[in-house]
């Protein structure tokens, strides 16, 4: 593949993972977040996938099938199992609306953007520009467990920060070892079923999945 | 066979996209509502219906109400002639239309909106409730899409470092990496939104309704009667037509006249009607399958289209 070529796919991949990443503030419908994350999932190995080959660098392929099987499939199919049937699969009233979180997202995209460039200038290859675009779906993440109420929304926002970390790795660094990666990934996996078990118990006592049910002493 | 050069070579291109946008609006919206029909199980009035109905609307008498003043005969006028202006100097047919030096994104964006404002200006002027409801939403939903819609083309014209319509749209022509580049896929993504609600389709606004108390621009259009209704009407389908006409020369560039030869002029007339029918029927059969959306939603919508727009130039700035 040729070097401009392989700089779009670069930039095609980690703008969908940002594009992503205020998708899941964007949609109410639980199950469209989760979907947006799947996605996310896949265009991250694809970035890792386009890096290791570019690279020569067999471990990052591993790493990025690692990847897009775990983030692109694995993870969501266990969220996926948790949303609930019903319209209490919405995110109704955010704490922040939707509107002034899209918002605020934009700001949040901006700011990494000011604040990444002595990062950018570290790394030497042209991989490093970027970077900001991990950094704000770092941002997002943390904003996306900010506002939401619902326990799905919110771990998602955490699998967020830990998909911009990812990215922010593989474009100033080439990517972990493979031990590092595999390690990160099973603890995300770990929190995520978790997750679900905490979700089932939760359903089955309060019938919903509100985080804010958890804030009193109940029978 | 070339086209005659100079002045009237100009004269001609110029007067063909006028045309082609004038006569292809109305049959435009004729395709979408048949479009419509046929998906929903029912045949639907003919395509040029549209046409037919502004030709009965030229015949017929004008009746203005005695309250309205100057503004209420402004609002058609100033509706159809922005729609005219742009579709004289936007790069429809050809990629170097004759007045294409001045036709700057952000001008054609002001012009548009010139139109929108008188006629919403029109709306509020004879004093009616219904009229002025209709405004009101109007103009609430147009203060939220031009901020989408400026970002956006501020994104579209970051790479091509300038922008001018038709150096855009060119741009696109010469080198396809460009049109796949994320920054413009963002831009043009918002700029789908824009077009959706500045053209009132749904999840927006319904045009299909008349007496319905969520309608906006059908409201807005209620007063006007005649000869009056027939600009309006044009005006409003031209401006669909062009909008979608923009869209589709900016995203699939392909078949546009690139000189100034007549056959090619043909080849991009064909190829711009063929690209802007798919484009309507894509909305119709999007239509059939969307409820319109609250109000209250619309920020939301809207919101989602500007910050798009935004990570469009984020992007187009990053990968400078």
């Amino acid at each position: 593949m040729s070097q401009s070529g392989y700089v779009a796919m670069l930039d095609l991949g980690a703008g969908v993972v940002l594009v992503c990443a205020v998708v899941t503030l964007w949609r109410r419908s639980l199950a469209a977040i989760v979907r947006a994350l799947a996605l996310q999932g896949v265009a991250l190995g694809g970035v890792a996938l386009f890096l290791g080959l570019r690279q020569h660098d067999g471990a990052l392929v591993v790493v990025s099938l690692v990847v897009v099987g775990e983030k692109g499939a694995a993870i969501p199919a266990v969220l996926m199992r948790v949303v609930p049937r019903g319209p209490t699969s919405r995110e109704l009233s955010p704490l922040v609306n939707v509107p002034a979180s899209l918002v605020a997202a934009g700001a949040l995209t901006l700011l990494a953007f000011a604040v990444s460039g002595p990062v950018v200038a570290l790394v030497p290859t042209t991989t490093g520009r970027l970077v900001p675009l991990g950094l704000a779906t770092v941002l997002i993440g943390v904003l996306a467990m900010a506002v939401r109420k619902k326990a799905v929304s919110q771990i998602v926002g955490l699998l967020l920060v830990d998909n911009g970390i990812a990215l922010v790795a593989f474009l100033a660094t080439g990517g972990f070892p493979l031990v590092v990666e595999l390690g990160a990934s099973l603890d995300v996996l770990l929190v995520v079923v978790v997750l679900r078990v905490l979700g089932s118990e939760m359903r089955s006592r309060y019938g919903v999945l509100d985080l804010d049910e958890l804030q009193e002493l109940h029978d | 066979m070339t086209a005659p050069p100079g002045v009237a070579g100009a004269i001609l291109v110029v007067c063909a996209q006028i045309l082609v946008a004038g006569i292809g609006g109305p049959l435009l919206l004729g395709l979408m509502r048949k479009t419509r029909s046929r998906l929903e199980g029912r045949v639907g009035p003919p395509v040029r219906q549209p046409l037919l109905d502004v030709r009965k609307l030229l015949a017929k008498q004008r009746i203005r109400p005695q309250c309205g003043s100057w503004l209420f005969a402004a609002g058609p006028l100033v509706l159809i002639s922005t729609s005219v202006v742009v579709a004289g100097t936007a790069p429809l047919l050809t990629t170097r239309p004759p007045l294409g030096q001045s036709t700057d994104f952000f001008g054609v964006v002001f012009v548009l909106l010139l139109g929108s404002v008188f006629l919403a200006l029109a709306a509020l002027d004879t004093g009616t409730p219904f009229g002025g409801m209709g405004a009101s939403r109007a103009t609430t939903i147009g203060a939220l899409t031009e901020p989408a819609l400026l970002v956006a083309v501020l994104a579209l014209s970051i790479p091509a470092h300038t922008s001018n319509l038709p150096a855009l749209v060119r741009e696109g022509l010469s080198d396809p990496q460009v049109i796949a580049s994320p920054g413009r896929i963002l831009a043009l993504a918002a700029f789908v939104v824009v077009v959706l609600a500045e053209s009132g389709r749904l999840p927006v606004d319904n045009p299909s309704t008349h007496l319905e108390l969520t309608m906006i621009h059908e409201a807005m259009v209620l007063e006007h009667s005649g000869p009056d209704l027939a600009l309006v009407t044009v005006g409003e389908s031209m401006r669909l037509a062009l909008l979608l006409g923009l869209l589709v020369n900016l995203s699939v560039p392909w078949g546009m006249a690139t000189g100034s030869g007549m056959a090619s002029l043909v080849v991009g007339t064909v190829a711009l009607v063929a690209k802007v029918a798919l484009a309507g029927i894509a909305i119709a059969t999007f239509e059939v399958f969307t409820a319109k959306l609250r109000l209250f939603r619309l920020p939301e919508l809207l919101a989602g289209a500007f910050v798009l727009a935004l990570l469009g130039v984020v992007t187009a700035l990053v990968s400078r």
